[in-house]
């Protein structure tokens, strides 16, 4: 209720700050798409305003990123992973690892392959820090 | 036909500016962030065309409509919305409704102008008005 008080006039009193063309450009690239009536583009620019304003607000509130007055990406990856509304958001916001901790997650996908193949061959991989 | 990469995003400025609007003032949005929300945002509204749409389809019908995008809402699990958005559609309606009346009062004030010319200054007119016509049709209408 307070979200529909506070929000309705949008940023500088307009009633909708995204560009509806814009809009209709990202909805038009679903091919199953043939038509969209000029209240259906006004209202999915509106959702996805509120939609803007409630993953941050949600992601800042549950975050740890406001220990240093900010919203971090890692807010925004943990809300995805989290919190189920926002779930179809994990795959493009996913939580972030150390390039050295990623590159020995390869390194054992690596030998766990090579240790059911032929033994015989078996050169000893070493691990190089550790 | 294949849209460029940036043509499926938002404007930066704007998604900037609901962002730091939600937020309580002086909060740091790191460019990461920002750059993320953005992306999110797109994929909302490719999930809620989706979503739409089969609400369209199940009514055996091609346009999607208001209707269509408030049950994707709920179907998405964003019931929160359900409310503002229809509040913000009664405004959305009545100022698209204003802008047609103003049109058309502003086209019953050329007519009542052009009695008092001639016959031949008529014509014109009558052409000029003809092409706002069409015009207006054109805003209406989605292709």
């Amino acid at each position: 209720a307070e979200m529909a008080a506070a929000r309705l006039s949008g940023t500088e009193n307009r009633l909708v700050s995204l560009p509806l063309s814009r809009i209709r450009v990202i909805m038009k690239s679903s091919p199953e798409v043939s038509s969209i009536n000029q209240d259906a583009l006004f209202l999915t620019a509106k959702a996805t305003e509120l939609f803007v304003q409630y993953l941050a607000t949600y992601s800042y509130k549950h975050g740890r990123g406001k220990e240093k007055n900010a919203l971090t990406y890692t807010d925004l990856s943990h809300t995805a992973e989290e919190c189920e509304t926002f779930q179809f958001l994990a795959d493009i916001l996913p939580k972030k690892i150390l390039a050295s901790k990623y590159l020995k997650m390869l390194e054992k996908e690596k030998r766990d392959g090579e240790v059911r193949e032929d033994d015989d061959e078996g050169e000893e991989e070493e691990d190089e820090d550790e | 036909m294949a849209e460029r990469p940036e043509d499926l995003n938002l404007p930066n400025a704007v998604i900037t500016r609901i962002i730091k609007e939600a937020l309580p003032d002086g909060v740091n949005i790191s460019k990461e962030a920002r750059s993320a929300i953005s992306r999110a945002a797109s994929v909302f509204v490719l999930y809620a065309t989706s979503c739409a749409n089969n609400f369209a389809m199940k009514g055996k019908r091609k346009t999607l409509n208001a209707g269509d995008v408030l049950s994707a809402m709920e179907e998405m699990e964003f019931q929160r919305f359900v409310a503002p958005l229809k509040e913000s559609l009664e405004v959305y309606r009545r100022e698209q409704k204003g802008k047609k009346e103003a049109r058309k009062d502003k086209d019953k004030k050329t007519d009542s102008e052009e009695q008092d010319k001639s016959r031949e200054e008529d014509n014109d007119d009558d052409d000029e008005r003809m092409e706002e016509e069409e015009q207006n049709d054109e805003e209406e209408v989605d292709n």
